[in-house]
């Protein structure tokens, strides 16, 4: 079993999340640079967090042009498990393989701090076995992390079960307070409609560990090692 | 094109003296070239000379068995075992902060982590030390935000997390804020790298961005005063490109885990002529460099140009013979300009040609060896006698004390900071144990079992009204606060703002503090590794109160005995180690400030002795488990050092109950906010409490036992009793309100 880490000119949270899979999951963990047009031999895909190309222009908006992306595409369509964290988020939306887009969040200003999440469904590899209405302690670090998509938009992804994570209070009441960047219906993860594909703003590679302030981030790679190997089974 | 010719007068308005001019045309034998000044009139800057300061510097205690690299090279390097080092530094952005607060902010992050991982050193953590101008100025809110943007927008997007650091606020820099950035790497020892030009033949090596016209003179304005027409000098700010320098870190950490490179520099400061020129004094060599081959952003850029621009996100490699293709294989990987400029030579000179011609050749030896050097007079002013006194008994009491602490708590000295932290990322490389808002942050150093801990200190009023004293409790807040954290301070790097040198006044406020921070070094056994002078902190000739920031570095070596200043558990008893060093010091102290309007009298006295008593036995309380939190009273006093350890913490706000630890006939207020110098209030679980007094009994440290955590009140026998919530929700809310802002 092993996962790829892609590697964007200006991704910055690779290591985090190679350190997570790897030492503290105790999953196989390679990084792939952009410039690769394969992802053979990888099991699972993990695009990270940072500022890809500085995030110039719209953030994840050059990187989805990388040739691994082509990659991702085929791999997501193939039915591997995906996840996208922060930027990684933004770029699965600009790449399309997500609908929606991000804005900058409506304090105008980059936010750094814990916060709650409600998990919204377990069909994904990633929240398996995470029961729903399940309250999440999470840290999100972004400036463009406010969620915007069309009302149809919305209602579907509501309907078909694709809304992963709400930010939440710590008791899991999704509140107009608990929002930290004015995301439309405090929508903090979304996946695709096979549900392989999540892409989230908070970042579960930064709390896999108690020791950091949560372990709950490594509920999600716990779940997506739980996945693939039921998967091969 | 025709060059400028170059007179006396045109020397002049490059900032160089007449006397420094004579000794140009004495060193060279000739006029020199256009750009042959620009060189001689930027390494000789305040900023890059340090022509008024280095005689004092050397004061400063710069070895110990743990330091590998003291002050000198690009950053300090100190030991930490395993075979690993950390690599730090703090530098001043003060007089581009003032003109463009975004860019002025985020150069100077970069710059500062550069000079860092240029060393071969990954960033982990950084530090900034922020002064302010009154919170009600009318520029003060759109230099704050601009600020706090601008250091989150660079240290976020380059991913290091920004783990701590003060911010504070006086009249005195109204005219002048400070923006001070501190970066801490960790490296092996095998893989330091030193910013040397050696080896006859061997390549120069330009990496990174393109070179602009950006930036030109930056080292020159950072050493002259700010008058009226400060806002034209906006274009000698540089503009910073983090992502650009995030590339620059990869490639060259990529780099240095291969054996092709000599040395390396990063090109800060006076660009391409100081980094050139230092790495060839450093290596005893002359250089040879071609100018055509720059990588250049604009078109027709004169050498002069090309020699002072300070265009950022590049650096200088002196590279191994036949290495070159796999330096420019690695830099292309990043998408990186790399261009082979020059060679290391055998003469000591420094040559430049440009358009086949040269247009500077510069004798190296000379341009540092007979660099101005001053011993500046110094003399203390005239009004210093009359600012030490102060009239206690005059002061009125305040009606309400309860009131009086809640208005300190909520005020912009001693509100919580999280509407600054939260906008830098403090987590990223998940390595930040204890996050923002305690005496220290704490980091792991990943694959070990050690922990940094951090801190940034410095009371400008002290400075301002004792320098000498100032600068000692400088040093030792610092140690206290990382002793605080469970850990043995190891060094420190300094940023020293001050007013105008010229000023015998101004020069004797930097010699006193220096010789105060070097006694407590001394004391304390902390070596200073590395640091930072910025003087003509003025505007419109008047000075700021002198502020010689500290950043501490602390060392655990095991990071699971890290401790925080907050309270965590109700029924743990609450106890005060130094409470002999109590007493109504009401010199310099905020409550004079804030309540009284004053600044005047002197700081609380030092001890030194008791000081390094007490940093050992805070540091084998944490490692024996015995003490649960631990908070040095600093500013306000007991009482708010009480409030903080009660609602600082993350989860919900604790309450306590307390003795008052001063004598009954002592007057209130001077009771709840006298400030002093080396007392803890320390919590500890009511078993270990014996084991707790037996410690600081053989440490000879007199500690009181004074309460009780719990409940819903922080409540002083006697003095106050304020609800939790109350002085919670003031102290949340303060930074945003005091400033204006939107929480």
């Amino acid at each position: 079993m092993k996962t790829a880490v892609l590697v964007f000119p200006g991704s910055n949270c690779d290591h985090d999340a190679y350190h997570a899979l790897k030492h503290v999951v105790g999953v196989d963990a390679e990084f792939v640079w952009h410039k690769s047009s394969s992802l053979g031999g990888f099991d699972a895909v993990v695009i990270p967090g940072g500022f890809t190309y500085g995030d110039y222009l719209r953030s994840g908006a050059m990187a989805k042009l990388s040739p691994v992306m082509g990659a991702v595409r085929r791999f997501a369509e193939g039915g591997g498990p995906v996840i996208g964290i922060c930027n990684g988020f933004q770029i699965l939306l600009e790449a399309g393989l997500l609908p929606g887009a991000m804005i900058v969040n409506d304090s105008l200003r980059f936010v750094c701090d814990y916060v709650h999440l409600r998990a919204g469904t377990d069909r994904t590899p990633f929240t398996r076995g995470i029961p729903v209405g399940t309250v999440l302690k999470i840290p999100v670090a972004h400036y463009q992390g406010n969620y915007y998509a069309d009302e149809g938009t919305l209602s579907s992804l509501e309907e078909r079960g694709q809304v992963v994570f709400r930010y939440c209070d710590s008791a899991g009441n999704v509140t107009r307070e608990s929002n930290p960047n004015g995301s439309a219906r405090n929508i903090a993860g979304i996946c695709n409609e096979g549900g392989n594909v999540l892409g989230m703003m908070p970042h579960p590679e930064r709390c896999s560990e108690i020791a950091l302030g949560s372990g709950d981030g490594r509920r999600l790679f716990d779940a997506m090692i739980a996945w693939l190997a039921a998967r091969t089974a | 094109m025709k060059e400028k010719p170059v007179t006396p007068e045109l020397a002049r308005e490059h900032g160089l003296s007449p006397a420094e001019y004579e000794t140009v045309l004495g060193i060279l034998g000739r006029t020199p070239s256009l750009t042959e000044l620009g060189i001689f009139s930027v390494m000789w800057s305040e900023h890059c000379s340090y022509k008024s300061s280095r005689i004092h510097l050397k004061k400063f205690p710069t070895k110990g068995p743990r330091v590998l690299q003291g002050p000198g090279e690009n950053a300090g390097i100190v030991d930490i075992g395993d075979g690993l080092a950390v690599v730090f530094k703090m530098e001043s952005h003060n007089h581009p902060s003032f003109i463009e607060p975004y860019q002025g902010a985020a150069t100077g992050v970069g710059g500062i982590l550069r000079d860092v991982f240029t060393m071969g050193a990954r960033p982990i953590a950084s530090l900034n030390s922020l002064r302010f101008g009154r919170p009600d100025h009318p520029r003060t809110r759109y230099l704050v935000s601009g600020v706090v943007s601008g250091i989150a927008g660079y240290g976020n997007c380059i991913g290091v997390p920004t783990v701590g650091g003060e911010v504070s606020f006086d009249e005195c820099y109204d005219g002048n804020i400070l923006v001070n950035a501190f970066t801490l790497g960790v490296v092996r020892h095998e893989r330091i790298w030193l910013g040397t030009a050696a080896g006859v033949g061997n390549p120069v090596i330009y990496v990174g961005s393109k070179t602009g016209r950006d930036g030109i003179h930056g080292a020159t304005m950072a050493s002259g005063e700010f008058d009226e027409k400060s806002e034209e000098k906006r274009p000698t700010v540089q503009v910073g490109d983090p992502f650009t320098e995030k590339l620059l870190l990869e490639a060259c950490l990529e780099l240095m885990r291969t054996d092709a490179i000599v040395g390396i520099q990063d090109m800060g400061a006076a660009g391409l002529t100081s980094s050139s020129f230092e790495m060839a004094s450093r290596g005893g060599t002359g250089f040879l460099m071609d100018l055509d081959r720059v990588p250049q952003r604009e078109e027709g850029m004169t050498p002069y140009e090309l020699m002072l621009s300070e265009s950022q996100e590049r650096m200088l490699i002196v590279a191994k013979k036949g290495r070159e293709d796999e330096v420019r294989e690695i830099f292309e990987k990043w998408d990186l300009d790399v261009s082979v400029i020059g060679e290391v030579t055998a003469d000591g000179v420094g040559r430049v040609r440009w358009r086949g011609k040269t247009v500077a050749e510069i004798p190296i030896a000379s341009l540092t060896d007979k660099a101005p050097l001053y011993d500046r007079p110094a003399e203390r002013p005239e009004g210093q006698d009359a600012l030490q006194t102060l009239d206690t008994a005059g002061l009125p009491a305040p009606s309400d004390l309860g009131e009086t602490w809640v208005r300190l708590m909520g005020g912009p000295e001693l509100s919580d900071r999280k509407w600054v932290y939260r906008q830098y990322d403090h987590m990223i490389r998940t390595n930040t144990l204890v996050l923002p808002g305690s005496d220290a942050a704490v980091l792991r150093v990943k694959e070990t079992r050690k922990g940094i801990a951090l801190s940034v200190d410095c009371n400008s009023r002290y400075c301002y009204l004792d320098p000498f004293v100032g600068g000692m409790i400088a040093v030792c807040e610092g140690a206290r606060n990382v002793a605080c954290s469970g850990a043995e301070p190891i060094g420190l790097s300094d940023c020293l703002n001050f007013g105008n040198p010229e000023k015998p006044e101004v020069m004797w406020q930097f010699r006193s503090a220096i010789e105060g921070m070097a006694k407590a070094c001394e004391a304390l056994g902390v070596p200073v590794v590395s640091g930072n002078v910025s003087f003509y902190n003025e505007t419109m000739g008047k000075g700021i109160h002198p502020t010689p920031a500290v950043a501490m570095v602390g060392l655990l070596e095991d990071v699971s005995k890290r401790r925080v200043q907050w309270f965590s558990s109700d029924g743990d008893l609450i106890l005060l180690a130094g409470a002999d060093r109590l007493g109504i010091h009401l010199g310099g102290s905020l409550y004079l400030k804030e309540v009284h309007g004053k600044i005047a009298g002197t700081p609380p006295p030092v001890d030194l002795a008791h000081e390094k008593r007490l940093l050992e036995f805070l540091r084998e309380a944490a490692s024996a488990d015995l003490v649960a939190s631990a908070h040095d009273l600093a500013e306000g006093g007991f009482a708010c050092a009480l409030a903080e350890a009660c609602i600082s913490g993350p989860g919900s706000a604790m309450g306590a109950r307390v003795l008052n630890p001063f004598p009954a006939a002592t007057r209130p207020d001077f009771a709840m906010f006298s400030e002093c110098q080396g007392a803890v209030l320390l919590s500890c679980a009511p078993a270990k409490r014996d084991a707790f007094l037996d410690l600081a009994r053989r440490f000879r440290i007199t500690m009181r036992e004074l309460g009780v955590v719990g409940g819903e009140h922080v409540d002083i026998e006697g003095l106050a009793r304020v609800e939790t919530a109350e002085l919670r929700k003031a102290w949340s809310e303060g930074f945003a309100a005091a400033l204006g802002l939107e929480g």
